[in-house]
C-alpha cells in the first residue's frame, strides 16, 4: 500500500466516481476516460507494459472515441439537467453498504486471501507473443474472427445501396 | 589518429558525461528524481526551439515556393519572426463563448500538449540518450498518439459551434482512419527487428556493409513502409494536404475556432510537436535513428544526424504542403482505407517472404516486384470517376 498505489487508486475510484454522478453525457466519459488512464497506470506500476499500453490505446483511443461519436451524433447539447440523485438514496446506500461487508467478509475469510502470492511472472512482450501464438492460438483466431465479423457488419450497415426496383 | 577518436567519442557523449557529472552533486536518496528532471529538460527546451525555428522556414519556405518573400522585416531575414509571434499570442485577449463549456474548454489544449510532448520519452535522440528505454517502447508511442484525438474531441465540442463541432469530426474520423496504416506499417519493422524497444531497433541499424548502412528503408518492404508511414503521419498531424479538418478556406479554422491568443499558440505549438515526434519514430524506425549515413562519417556526433534528418524530414512536409492541393474528405478517407491498408497488409506479406528467403538477389526482384505491382494495380483501379448521387442510410429509414 505505497503511495503511488494510492495516488493511482485515487485517480481511478474518482474518475469513474465522477462518470456516474456528472450531469452531462460527455463529461461522464471524459471522467471515465480519466479513470481508464488511472487504470492502466496501475497496470504499468504492476511491471505489465503490454497490457498497461494496449488499455491506453484501445480504451482511451478508441473506446472513448466511441463512446463521445455515439453521444455526438444522439444528443442535442442541452443545458445541465437537474440533478440525477433519486429520493430514497439513504436505503440505497444501506443495501450497497450490506451487500458491500458480506462480500468483503466472504473474500477475507476464503483459503484465496490466505495462499502466499505467487512469484510474478515477468511478462515481456516476447513472452506475451510467444504464449499467443503456442498456447493460446486458438482464442486468438476466434477474436480475429469476431473483429473480422465486426468490421463486415460496420461496413454493411453504412453500405451505399442501390435502388432496388419495387 | 586515436585521439581524434577518443575526441569524437567524447563528443558524442558529452551529454551523458554532462548529466553523469551533475548527479555527482546530488544526494543518493534524490538522484532518481534529478536525473528524471535533468533527462526532461532538454527535451523540453530543445523541442519548443525547433518549433520556433519550423515556423520560420515554413513561412519562408512557403512563400518562396509560392513565389513571394517571406516574412523579412523582424530581424534580418525575418529570422526573429517567431518571438515576434510568441510575443502576438501571449498578449491577445482570450475569448471563450459564452455558451462554451469552460472546463472542457481549457482543457483541450494541455491534453494535446501533454500528449504530444509525451511521445518524446522513447525516442533515441543519440547513442546511449533515450529518456526511457521501455521494452514496449513503440506501444507507447503509438498509445499516447491515440490521446490526441480525444483533445481534438474536447476542443470542437466544447466551443459549441458548428465549425468546431464539424471540424472535429472531420478531424477524429481521419485521425483514427490514418492511425491504421501508420501503425501497420511500423508493425513490419517490428517483426524485422523482432523487438518493440526503440533503442534495439535502432541499433539494428547501425551496421555497414561497405560505406552503405543497414537502415530499413533501404529494403522494399521498408521504403514501401517508409512512404506509407510519412503519408499517414502527414495524416495524422492533419498537415496539408490533409488539412480539410482545419483548412481557412474550408471551415474557417476547424476545431479550433473559438479559441484566441495564447490556447491558440498551444495548439499550434502541440500538433508541430506531433509532427516532429512523428517524425523522430519514422527516423527511429526506418532511417536508422542516430547513425551516420556513411561509414566514413561516424566521426559526427549522434544527436547531430538525429536532427539533420529531422530537419531533412520538416523541409518535406513544408516542401509538400507547398506543392500539393488539398485532400476532399472522401478522397481522403478512401485513400486510407482503399489504397493504404491494403498496400499496408500486402507489404506486411513481403516483410515475411523476404524473412524466410535466403539472402541474394532473388529476394530483392521478387519483394520489388510484389510491393511495386500492387502499388501500380491498385492506383490505376481506383482511379475510376465515381457518380455522386444522394446518400441513404438503409437502416435509418
Amino acid at each position: 500500500m505505497n503511495t503511488i498505489f494510492l495516488i493511482l487508486a485515487a485517480i481511478s475510484v474518482v474518475g469513474t466516481g465522477a462518470a456516474m454522478s456528472l450531469r452531462n453525457a460527455v463529461h461522464c466519459v471524459l471522467a471515465l476516460t480519466f479513470g481508464f488512464t488511472g487504470i492502466a497506470a496501475l497496470y504499468l506500476q504492476l511491471g505489465a507494459q503490454f497490457v498497461g499500453f494496449t488499455q491506453i490505446m484501445v480504451y482511451v483511443g478508441a473506446v472513448a472515441i466511441l463512446a463521445v461519436f455515439a453521444i455526438m451524433m444522439t444528443h442535442k447539447p442541452e443545458p445541465a439537467k437537474p440533478s440525477t440523485f433519486s429520493s430514497s438514496w439513504i436505503e440505497g446506500s444501506i443495501v450497497a453498504a450490506a451487500v458491500f461487508s458480506v462480500l468483503a467478509w466472504a473474500v477475507h475469510s476464503s483459503s484465496f486471501s490466505r495462499q502466499p502470492s505467487p512469484p510474478q511472472p515477468d511478462a515481456t512482450v516476447q513472452q506475451i507473443g510467444v504464449a499467443l501464438m503456442h498456447h493460446f492460438v486458438l482464442p486468438l483466431e476466434i477474436m480475429g474472427l469476431l473483429l473480422t465479423a465486426a468490421l463486415i457488419g460496420a461496413v454493411v450497415i453504412a453500405m451505399d445501396r442501390k435502388e432496388e426496383l419495387k | 589518429m586515436t585521439h581524434l577518436v577518443l575526441l569524437a567519442q567524447q563528443l558524442d557523449q558529452i551529454f551523458v558525461i554532462a548529466k553523469h557529472w551533475l548527479l555527482g552533486f546530488v544526494p543518493t536518496a534524490a538522484q532518481a528524481l534529478v536525473s528524471a528532471i535533468i533527462s526532461v529538460v532538454p527535451i523540453l527546451i530543445v523541442f519548443p526551439l525547433l518549433f520556433a525555428i519550423t515556423t520560420w522556414l515554413e513561412r519562408k519556405g512557403l512563400g518562396r515556393i509560392q513565389n513571394r518573400y517571406g516574412p523579412n522585416r523582424v530581424g534580418p531575414f525575418g529570422l526573429l519572426q517567431p518571438i515576434a509571434d510568441g510575443i502576438k499570442s501571449l498578449t491577445k485577449e482570450d475569448i471563450v463563448p459564452k455558451t462554451a463549456d469552460h472546463a472542457v474548454h481549457f482543457l483541450a489544449p494541455v491534453l494535446l500538449v501533454a500528449a504530444s510532448f509525451m511521445g518524446y520519452a522513447v525516442l533515441p535522440i543519440g547513442r546511449n540518450m533515450v529518456l526511457m528505454n521501455l521494452n514496449a517502447g513503440v506501444l507507447y508511442f503509438f498509445a499516447i498518439g491515440s490521446m490526441m484525438e480525444l483533445a481534438v474531441f474536447m476542443a470542437g465540442w466544447s466551443s459549441r459551434s458548428k465549425y468546431s463541432l464539424l471540424g472535429a469530426m472531420r478531424a477524429i474520423a481521419q485521425m483514427i482512419s490514418y492511425e491504421v496504416p501508420l501503425v501497420l506499417a511500423s508493425i513490419v519493422i517490428i517483426m524485422q527487428a523482432g523487438s518493440l524497444s526503440t533503442v534495439s531497433i535502432v541499433e539494428q541499424q547501425t551496421s555497414y556493409t561497405g560505406i552503405w548502412p543497414h537502415w530499413f528503408v533501404f529494403t522494399p518492404w521498408g521504403f514501401a513502409g517508409f512512404v506509407l508511414f510519412m503519408i499517414a503521419a502527414t495524416a495524422e498531424s492533419n498537415r496539408s494536404p490533409f488539412d480539410l479538418p482545419e483548412g481557412e478556406s474550408e471551415i474557417i479554422a476547424g476545431y479550433y475556432t473559438e479559441y484566441s491568443g495564447f490556447k491558440f499558440a498551444l495548439f499550434f505549438l502541440g500538433e508541430y510537436i506531433g509532427m516532429f515526434a512523428t517524425s523522430g519514430m519514422a527516423i527511429t524506425l526506418f532511417l536508422g535513428g542516430w547513425s551516420a549515413p556513411f561509414s566514413f562519417l561516424t566521426w559526427i556526433p549522434s544527436y547531430v544526424w538525429f536532427f539533420v534528418k529531422l530537419l531533412t524530414i520538416i523541409s518535406v512536409f513544408i516542401w509538400i504542403r507547398g506543392t500539393l492541393p488539398r485532400l476532399r474528405m472522401d478522397q481522403l478517407m478512401n485513400l486510407a482505407w482503399e489504397f493504404m491498408l491494403p498496400m499496408a497488409l500486402l507489404n506486411l506479406f513481403t516483410a515475411a517472404l523476404w524473412h524466410f528467403m535466403p539472402a541474394g538477389l532473388s529476394r530483392w526482384l521478387v519483394c520489388t516486384a510484389l510491393v511495386v505491382v500492387p502499388c501500380i494495380l491498385l492506383s490505376r483501379g481506383l482511379k475510376q470517376r465515381k457518380k455522386f448521387q444522394v446518400r441513404t442510410y438503409h437502416y435509418s429509414e
